[in-house]
Formats: structure tokens, C-alpha cells, sequence
């Protein structure tokens, strides 16, 4: 059985354990270093990502998670989670775990009134899948190896590697179309 | 209810979602935003006076100064809440046209209606209401709160009220999942909730939002306390900038608030914070003095 760890510090942790334990997968959260060993993939989820970022600069959680990624571990970052990921933050230097080649702009669509949810195709997927948008980024910028697996005007779904990230919520669905792709492709 | 409607009540529900485990923080002036931030707050409470200061004036208070909230609204780049008085649309209205990403119905300001709450399905604005017990925040909920906070008793720095209503709203919601169908509709009347939402409580077995604990928090240990009673994150006001050492205080209560479980990291993070806030007896408070009392 494959483990997903879940970073728990805050933020849509119970949603993503949930779809993981839906797929038949055993979640594990992670607060600590010890919480790290032997997961075969981990999520970072949505939240507020100064928070976020800010426990895992001083908890050291950081490097860590930065040395498994470089190994081979998939990550997947939602909303949050691709902001922590990204290179670059517009007119903000880089994420806490700058790892993904992209440009990222925070909370690029305005105040929680500007939120949406709306149906998109993914090629890959060959079907629309609910993308819930909550105070969300957007990728405006995307380097050559990193594959684009949805758009909505700028890419909103993202893929270098082992590295996923998508600026929407799939763990606010009751679609697993997502956390079934992470686990099954991207966690090998 | 409209599918629009449903679909932005289900977005609003959703952001509160995304900050279960966080800590917001009262502010008044960007100054402290940008404290809470710097600590790891979630999202921030833009008010004019703490509730301790509002307390001690005795005078009526009101929703923010527009001028203060974007002030705030610029100087941090996470979510900003702002509260208005129980009953008052307009200043509802008027948040909703400043864009901001929460509104707190709030007994801590001085209640404009005495009846009635707002009818929050008129806004697209997400809303969070203060409750002591399970028909309270149903009630709330009903009214199209997409959040909940216990009350507590704001700007006291005793936590003892916001333990009474989160116990009790547990205690009710486990008396509701032990009921059978008919009794259920005996105890909806008993609440003045719709049975429909009962039901969906009693089956979920916890609110059918997130519900955040709120009201006299001042000390890591009290955030710690709040979390491991089943609270989803914290709402922390005068406790932090009435204490000695505001930034390491509200940081401190962050990483209690994710660490509530872990009684050794909780040792840790309360060491030498200074002094804290003073706190008030309740016993001492009249009964018109208390502020969890406003609104039902």
C-alpha cells in the first residue's frame, strides 16, 4: 500500500487525507522530521502560504522535504502548495521550496467575492474535472519541461517530474480524478 | 435557495475551510497586521479598538473606519475580516463593497437590531457569526453564516466561556447523532432550527461548517486547550496585544494551535513569554457587561 504523507500544519489537511484513504492509499501527516520516512509520495495543501511556509523554514521541514524531491519524491502542491513550490513569486522572490520552474502570481484574482468553481477539460484525463478556485493563483509563466495539464486562460494544472501542482482545490470535489492521477502516476 | 446562491454559499464554506488550524488575529492599524502575519496568522480581524478596550469604554461600538480596513487590507497579503454590528445590513453592505473576505456579525461591537440577525443569502460576501450553543449557531448557519466561532467572552482573557460553548455545542451535537428520526423533530423545535439541518448535523456529528474557537484566549496553552476540544482554529483578540511581548506571544499561540497535541513542544513554545494580559473574573461582570449574551 502506498503512503501519502499530508504537510498538517494548517490549512485543507482532512480533506486530502480523506480522498487518500478513498483510494485505497494510507495517509500520514506530517508536522515533523520523523513524519517524513517512507512516504511514497506528499501533498502540500491549500492554505495560507506565508503560514505554511513560515513552519517549514523554522521547523527545518524545509530542506528535508527539499532533499526528497530532488531524490525522486512526488510532491503535489494545491493552491498554497504550488506557491510554496514555485521558483518564482511575482514581485515576491520564490517560494519556500522553489523547485518547480514556473512564475506564480499570488491571490491573482482578487478577494474571496472574485472565488469561483468551474468545469474544465483536461487533455490528459480526456474529461472536464471541477477546478475550485479560492482566493487562487495563477502560473503565469511556464519554463520549457514543465508540461502543462489544464488551462484556463493561463495553465492551472502543472507537471515537472515528480513535481505536480494545480492552483485549484480537487480535494473540495467529490471528483478524485486528481488525487487518482497523483497516486497512480506520479507516485510510481 | 438559487443554485447561485448555493454555489457561492459552497466557496464561501470553502475558504474557511482553507484555514482550519490557523490562528486569526484582532488588529487595528497595519502595524499589527503586519505582526500577525509576520507570526503566521491565517487571516486577520480588522477592528477599531480591541475588546478589551471596547470593554473598558462602555460607549457604542461600530464597524471599522473604512480608511483603517484598507489600510490593513494593503499592508498584509492574507485574507482580512472585519466585523459589523448584529442586524446591521448596511455596514454588511458597505464591507462587501470594500471587497473584503470575511464578515463577522459580532456581539463584541454593540448590537444594531435586537430581533434580528442579517439575512447573509443577500450577500455574496462570506459571514461569521459567534454562537454559545448548538440552536445558536444552527440558527446562524440557517441565516447563511458559512462560519462559526464561539463566543467566549471577548476581551476578558479568560478563557472559561469559550470552553462552556465549545463543550456544549459537542455535548448537543452528540445528544442529536443518539437521537432517533422522530425525536430529532422534537429536539429541532426544542433548538428553533430547521429539522433538515439537524439531521445533516447529527449525521456529519459536528457542525456542518467549520467552527472556530474565539473569546478570552490569551495564552498558548489556552489556544492548545481549544484545539484539543475540537475546535478547527482559533480567533485570538486582546490576548495578544494587551500582553508584554506582542510578536512572540502571537507567534507562540500559531505554533501552539498546530502543535496542540504535543505536550512537549507546547512546554517549549510557552516558555518566558513575558507578561501576559491581565485577565477579569467573570463572577465580577454584571450581566449586562457580558458581551456573549448579545444576540441569540
Amino acid at each position: 500500500m502506498k503512503t501519502i504523507g499530508v504537510l498538517a500544519f494548517q490549512g485543507g489537511v482532512i480533506e486530502h487525507v480523506k480522498k487518500i484513504e478513498e483510494l485505497g492509499a494510507k495517509p500520514q501527516l506530517v508536522k515533523k522530521e520523523e513524519d517524513l520516512k517512507g512516504l511514497d509520495g506528499l501533498i502540500l495543501p491549500g492554505g495560507e502560504s506565508t503560514t505554511i511556509g513560515k513552519f517549514l523554514i523554522e521547523t527545518g521541514l524545509k530542506d528535508h522535504i527539499l532533499n526528497l524531491i530532488n531524490e525522486g519524491m512526488p510532491v503535489w502542491g494545491t493552491c498554497a502548495g504550488a506557491i510554496l513550490l514555485s521558483k518564482y513569486i511575482k514581485d515576491q522572490g520564490s517560494g519556500v521550496l522553489p523547485i518547480l520552474d514556473i512564475v506564480i502570481e499570488r491571490n491573482a484574482y482578487g478577494s474571496q467575492l472574485d472565488s469561483f468553481k468551474k468545469e474544465v477539460f483536461v487533455p490528459r484525463f480526456n474529461i472536464a474535472t471541477e477546478c475550485i478556485f479560492i482566493r487562487a493563483p495563477k502560473i503565469v509563466e511556464v519554463s520549457e519541461g514543465v508540461e502543462v495539464l489544464a488551462e484556463l486562460e493561463t495553465p492551472i494544472a502543472v507537471l515537472q517530474k515528480n513535481i505536480l501542482a494545480t492552483t485549484f482545490h480537487p480535494e473540495l470535489t467529490s471528483q478524485n480524478y486528481w488525487h487518482s492521477f497523483f497516486v497512480k502516476n506520479v507516485v510510481k | 435557495m438559487s443554485e447561485v446562491v448555493n454555489e457561492r454559499y459552497e466557496l464561501n464554506k470553502n475558504l474557511a475551510q482553507m484555514l482550519k488550524g490557523g490562528v486569526i488575529m484582532d488588529v487595528t492599524s497595519p502595524k499589527e497586521a503586519e505582526i500577525a502575519e509576520k507570526a503566521g496568522a491565517v487571516a486577520v480581524m480588522a477592528l477599531q479598538k480591541v475588546p478589551a478596550d471596547l470593554r473598558k469604554e462602555g460607549k457604542v461600538a461600530r464597524m471599522a473606519d473604512p480608511k483603517i480596513i484598507l489600510e490593513i487590507k494593503s499592508a498584509v497579503s492574507i485574507p482580512v475580516m472585519a466585523k459589523v454590528r448584529i442586524g446591521h445590513f448596511v455596514e454588511a453592505q458597505i464591507l462587501e463593497a470594500l471587497g473584503i473576505d470575511y464578515i463577522d456579525e459580532s456581539e463584541v461591537l454593540t448590537p444594531a437590531d435586537e430581533e434580528h440577525h442579517i439575512d447573509k443569502w443577500k450577500f455574496k460576501a462570506a459571514f461569521v457569526c459567534g454562537a454559545r450553543d448548538l440552536g445558536e449557531a444552527l440558527r446562524r448557519i440557517q441565516e447563511g453564516a458559512s462560519m462559526i466561532r464561539t463566543k467566549g467572552e471577548a476581551g476578558t482573557g479568560n478563557v472559561v466561556e469559550a470552553v462552556r460553548h465549545l463543550r456544549r455545542i459537542n455535548k448537543q451535537i452528540a445528544y442529536a447523532a443518539s437521537l432517533s428520526e422522530d425525536e430529532l423533530y422534537a429536539y429541532a423545535k426544542e433548538l428553533g432550527v430547521s429539522y433538515e439541518l439537524l439531521k445533516k448535523t447529527a449525521q456529519l456529528k459536528r457542525l456542518p461548517v467549520v467552527n472556530f474557537a474565539a473569546g478570552g484566549i490569551a495564552t498558548p496553552a489556552d489556544a492548545a486547550l481549544m484545539m484539543q476540544l475540537g475546535a478547527d482554529g482559533v480567533f485570538v483578540g486582546s490576548g495578544i496585544f494587551k500582553s508584554k511581548n506582542p510578536e512572540k506571544r502571537a507567534r507562540a499561540i500559531v505554533m501552539a494551535t498546530t502543535y496542540y497535541n504535543d505536550p512537549k513542544i507546547l512546554a517549549e513554545i510557552s516558555y518566558d513569554l513575558g507578561e501576559e494580559m491581565e485577565g477579569i473574573d467573570l463572577r465580577s461582570l454584571s450581566e449586562h457587561e457580558l458581551l456573549s449574551l448579545r444576540g441569540n
